[in-house]
């Protein structure tokens, strides 16, 4: 619903829902999917009324006239104001006239009172409103037919809503299109292109950029008609400025001015699908906007309520994976993995799956198999998939790529509050006073959700940020942080039990409500450990190497706030203490009352699109559906009775334990959802080794990953354009994800593994993925009021939906913490036993950048790869001079598992002692060297600490060299492939 | 002076880097992003021009972006990215002094200097409009390297700009 929760009511049978409601409201598959725009943001005040052209309108105080209007369904024409932005006031096509009001106040600016009485169509209106436009359009090119936003531009609609029917002014005076006099098109951005001869010089773009994005990459330069839009300095285009191609400026550009590239090659799209971005957990709501079955542009939905009209480069414009020329849409099996591989049709390859996993279970038993799920796949197919693995495998043998990244948020989050997900809505932290930032790089890794956490601290929110690197939310344009802790990679506990300590000692403890809400006598025992002289940051500074005045400052400020926010990532998560922090963290949440209320709480920051559904489909060993134990013979009995086989009572095989046993000899097929184990998991060697000693491997992928190199079996998947289903993102919100195509490989994921578990023996069918999600709703309590037709309906839904939330749930634990009391937990300190040593003297972490995702599957193969070509080495001035290691340097990073070459960069924004990178190009084989320590809870594990040595060097590692070959031969193909196309 | 040179930092004796011209003019205004004016005009007073590699220290100093401070820096046409001549010449094109015949005097005085408005002679001499100098009722007025002189006539306006440039040969002698 656009961006109002008002309580807003027109008389004579309007109101804010129902001017909204416009056909394209009526179902989520149209032609274009129009949205309204009232010009200016919802207010949030008491009601005022009004008449608008003789009709009574209420609505909340602080409301423009503007937006009454359009409201009212009165609409006033408009060109720089639009609903995503404050009002500006200065293109003066809004003007209206307010009895016993002089002149004619722009309705924009002008907030509605209680009795005025507005006028938005008069002679003297139309007269201005011509005469203003007759100014626009004498510097304005008059070639719409051939312009790319023809019949999409809104100077063209209010051209014709004033009814210019000529320019006084001539063509001919001094202009910004002639050829002589016109600026060159910027086509720097591989997406879009900026056409400075289109524009009108509203300040949407430069105000979108500011006020929704954050970035203030965009200026008006100059002054008076001299005016114009500029990207960064004078020597500056778009792609060398700071603009971070979040799309937020083309969206808001009123002509075309500001255009994707796909548009002006393609035109204009003529039909919309809403759906779901299938990037990060953040879940952001688009528009797929095709001709055809055509993709011209993905536009961000104003109504979703994880972004709200936002969008980041990877959502909004690297979509083009999708059809590379790389995806393989065709089945294919071999013999061996040193075979070329054979493209067949669908029942050969789930044949020879099937014979081979049946073949393996005789000879090896039923527990010589299992699979992993993926948190890229919609509920519907992960559901599918652990069906496949508990009922047709007949064993408990599953897990998910979560096991790798936010397994310590389940356990942690569970075991004190007693959920595994996070407690708030994205929204919720437009109230924080107080964000505490732990291990996560939001302006990088969720894009979108750092643009609402920053126009938070714009507007006198602060800010802890605990990270080894000084991230951009540390210091960046518009934003201080209050404090930088730039602790010690491992040290994430000290810390935390550091502050508890201050929490504890210095009377921050909010009694009222931990007596109330919290089990006594786990608290007293908190309480007296975070007491101990041991816990004091004093005691700590040295181990965390920070000092203890900033952490007591930090720890007060936290504690002090009204509501204060935890927000975390894979920092905390990724080791071998990650459950251990995650409750750590909890306690200090309990400790002084910041949950159970908008503002406050403990939340992960979702790596992927639907990490958070992964695990609540049952994907883990131990597992069922909504985080219930296999060991619970009633949750077994419900499910044995829906599925008709036996569920086994005992926790099936973790991937470490899954990948251990394969060398072992005793686990021998495993089927891999839509993930790269090969490349995304710790310990590469180990990796590979485990998968060469298998049997069978099928991979269901777009693409011939890292993984496939040792698949048997290779089941082309679906991209997110095809999939038919829901994502649940961070905030447990559970979104639709529609398909704009049919599947390019003929069937559906979900279809393919039903076909693979009947042909095993066990007939799995469905009609469609709705009737999935009514089986998940049917056996799952906190699913109860799921449906496709209810989303499709209502647009999203914050689980638990059921009897007592039968609205969803925005905030967990109001009234009372889901497992009755919260506990607090005790988190003693232990360090890593990873340490560094004199060969290896660094520590190595791992992080994400903007514009790659990941192990870049999907993003290397856009143009996103123009701002990251490759992974590099940052290390700190000091660091580098020690080894001799200049700027752009080839260095070997090696670690006691291996070792790899790439190109190191000086910088201070690590610490000295600290080395950093990313991992989204296979060829860099960050995993070849992290270690095999993992979450002592959960087995997730410890990316983020590796005791390293940087040298110099001139060629690649052995195991890049050795991968190289692997590539050549692994990937071979008896015979072409046809295209994805 | 080189425009480049003092922008950068170097290394003092002690090994210790000597901080920048620009770091030295923030820290003066203590880094405020609202003294950005302030800052842009001191730099210009140290350097004759606000060149445009400056801009990314500033903003960075200041926790803006280039973009902010290039949409100052542009909006004002008081802030040049090159260095004036030795002698500058603002001429006031605003209503009065155009009455008095300012657009004909700027025309003579950019034919005998040789130059376009705007531009800088072979001499040093550089000629710009400006808007009003707040002399409307001696028109037309100029200020000649921050001095101004009204009710000009050719004969004046050269008589001063003269004056300036034997001032500026004399101080870089």
């Amino acid at each position: 619903m656009v961006v109002d929760a008002v309580d807003a009511r027109i008389e004579c049978g309007h109101d804010e829902e129902g001017a909204r409601n416009h056909p394209d409201r009526q179902g989520p598959i149209m032609t274009l999917l129009h949205e309204a725009d009232f010009g200016t943001p919802a207010a949030d005040g008491a009601p005022v009324t009004l008449t608008i052209d003789g009709q009574t309108v209420t609505v909340p105080a602080g409301t423009s006239i503007l937006r009454a209007a359009g409201l009212a369904e009165r609409p006033i024409p408009k060109l720089c104001a639009t609903d995503s932005l404050n009002a500006w006031g200065s293109c003066r096509m809004c003007l209206v006239e307010v009895d016993g009001v002089k002149g004619t106040p722009a309705s924009c600016t002008t907030p509605v009172r209680d009795g005025m009485a507005v006028r938005t169509q008069t002679a003297r209106l139309e007269k201005l409103r011509r005469g203003v436009m007759e100014l626009y359009i004498s510097d304005h090119p008059l070639d719409c037919l051939t312009c790319s936003a023809n019949g999409d531009c809104e100077l063209q609609d209010m051209a014709g809503a004033v009814g210019l029917r000529e320019v006084r002014y001539g063509m001919a005076g001094e202009n910004h299109f002639d050829a002589a006099s016109r600026d060159v098109v910027d086509v720097s951005n591989p997406y879009f292109q900026f056409d400075p001869s289109k524009c009108i010089v509203c300040s949407r773009c430069v105000r979108a950029c500011e006020e929704v994005q954050g970035t203030f990459a965009l200026t008006i330069e100059g002054r008076g008609f001299d005016s114009k839009v500029s990207a960064g300095g004078a020597a500056d285009d778009f792609f060398s400025s700071e603009c971070v191609s979040c799309g937020a400026c083309v969206q808001a550009c009123p002509t075309a001015t500001l255009t994707e590239k796909s548009v002006v090659e393609h035109g204009t799209p003529t039909r919309a699908v809403q759906t779901t971005c299938a990037y990060c957990g953040v879940g952001c709501s688009f528009k797929a906007e095709l001709q055809g079955d055509q993709v011209v542009r993905m536009v961000p939905w104003k109504d979703g309520g994880a972004n709200e009209g936002h969008s980041c480069v990877k959502g909004r414009f690297a979509w083009g994976y999708a059809t590379h020329k790389d995806r393989v849409t065709t089945p294919m099996v071999r013999e061996r993995i040193t075979d070329p591989w054979r493209p067949v049709g669908w029942d050969e390859a789930i044949g020879f799956a099937a014979a081979r996993f049946s073949a393996i279970q005789a000879a090896h038993g039923t527990g010589a198999i299992g699979g992993i799920t993926s948190s890229r796949c919609t509920n519907e197919e992960v559901f599918a998939v652990q069906k496949m693995i508990r009922a047709a495998f007949a064993n408990n043998n599953v897990d998910t790529c979560a096991r790798v990244c936010h397994s310590p948020t389940g356990y942690g989050l569970k075991t004190t509050f007693g959920t595994s997900a996070g407690t708030q809505n994205f929204k919720s932290v437009e109230q924080a006073d107080v964000i505490l930032l732990i291990g996560a790089n939001p302006t990088d890794g969720h894009p979108v959700f750092a643009s609402r956490m920053k126009r938070r601290l714009r507007a006198g929110a602060q800010i802890i940020v605990a990270d080894p690197r000084r991230i951009d939310l540390v210091r960046s344009p518009h934003i201080e942080a209050a404090f930088h802790l730039p602790l010690r990679p491992g040290t994430n506990v000290a810390l935390m039990n550091a502050f508890a300590h201050v929490i504890a000692t210095e009377g921050l403890i909010d009694e009222a409500f931990v007596a109330e809400r919290c089990e006594a006598e786990d608290f007293a025992l908190w309480s007296a450990f975070a007491a101990e002289p041991e816990n004091s940051p004093e005691a700590l500074s040295e181990i965390i190497g920070v000092p203890a005045e900033t952490i007591r400052g930090a720890a007060r400020l936290y504690a002090g706030a009204g509501n204060a926010a935890i927000y975390y990532g894979l920092g905390v998560t990724e080791h071998s203490q990650g459950s251990t922090m995650v409750m750590a963290m909890a306690n200090l949440a309990m400790a002084t009352g910041n949950i159970g209320r908008e503002g406050v709480g403990v939340n992960p920051l979702r790596g992927q699109n639907n990490v958070q559904g992964s695990c609540d489909m049952g994907s883990f060993p131990h597992e069922l559906s909504g985080y219930r134990h296999v060991s619970d013979a009633g949750v077994r009995d419900l499910f044995e009775a829906a599925w008709g086989r036996p569920i086994l009572p005992e926790p099936g095989l973790r991937i470490p334990n899954m990948l251990a046993a394969a060398i072992d000899g005793t686990f021998r097929g495993i089927f891999v959802q839509g993930e790269d184990i090969a490349q995304s998991d710790p310990n590469t060697a180990h990796v590979t080794a485990a998968l060469e000693a298998m049997d069978c491997v099928v991979v269901q992928d777009l693409f011939l990953n890292e993984t496939a190199a040792f698949a048997h079996v290779f089941l082309p998947g679906t991209s997110f354009l095809e999939k038919d289903g829901t994502f649940t993102n961070a905030e447990r919100r559970i979104n639709r994800v529609r398909p704009v195509m049919p599947p390019k490989t003929g069937l559906s994921e979900w279809e393919a593994v039903c076909r693979l578990a009947t042909a095993m023996g066990y007939p799995m069918d469905y009609p469609d993925a709705a009737a999935i999600m009514d089986e998940i709703a049917r056996l799952t309590p906190t699913f109860t009021g799921v449906s496709h037709a209810r989303l499709d309906a209502e647009g999203s839904l914050q689980w638990p939906v059921n009897a007592a939330h039968p609205d969803g749930t925005p905030t967990m634990h109001v009234d009372g913490f889901v497992r009755g009391k919260g506990r607090f937990m005790i988190t003693g300190f232990v360090p890593t036993p990873e340490r560094t040593t004199r060969h290896y003297p660094l520590i190595l972490t791992t992080g994400r950048i903007l514009s790659q995702y990941n192990v870049g599957a999907q993003t290397r193969r856009t143009e996103n790869a123009r701002w990251h070509g490759e992974d590099v080495l940052e290390i700190h001035p000091f660091d580098a001079e020690t080894r001799g290691v200049g700027e752009g340097d080839l260095v070997s990073l090696a670690s006691r598992m291996g070792a790899t070459t790439l190109r190191a960069t000086i910088t201070d924004r690590v610490p000295p002692g600290v080395v950093y990178t990313t991992f989204h190009h296979p060829v860099t084989g960050a995993n070849v060297i992290t270690t095999e320590y993992s979450d002592w809870a959960t087995n997730c594990p410890e990316y983020k600490v590796t005791a390293v040595q940087v040298s110099r060097s001139n060629r690649p590692s052995d195991w890049q060299a050795a991968h190289d070959e692997l590539g050549r031969s692994h990937y071979a193909v008896a015979e072409r492939l046809p295209a994805a196309e | 002076m080189s425009i480049e040179a003092p922008l950068a930092s170097g290394a003092g004796p002690d090994d210790t880097p000597e901080p920048s011209l620009i770091a030295r003019l923030c820290a003066r205004h203590g880094d405020r992003p609202a003294a950005l004016i302030e800052i842009l005009h001191d730099l210009q007073e140290a350097l004759g021009a606000v060149p445009d590699g400056a801009l990314g220290e500033i903003a960075g100093r200041l926790n803006l972006t280039r973009a902010e401070v290039h949409g100052v820096v542009s909006f004002y046409h008081d802030f040049r990215a090159r260095p004036a001549g030795p002698v500058q010449v603002k001429v006031c094109r605003a209503e009065a002094c155009q009455a008095m015949g300012a657009r004909a005097l700027i025309e003579r005085l950019c034919a005998r200097q040789g130059v376009a408005l705007g531009g800088t002679s072979a001499g040093g001499v550089t000629i710009e409009a400006v808007y009003c100098l707040g002399l409307c009722a001696q028109s037309p007025a100029a200020q000649v390297n921050g001095r101004l002189h009204a009710r000009l006539t050719d004969d004046r306006l050269d008589a001063a700009i003269a004056a300036e440039a034997a001032g500026a040969a004399g101080a870089a002698a």
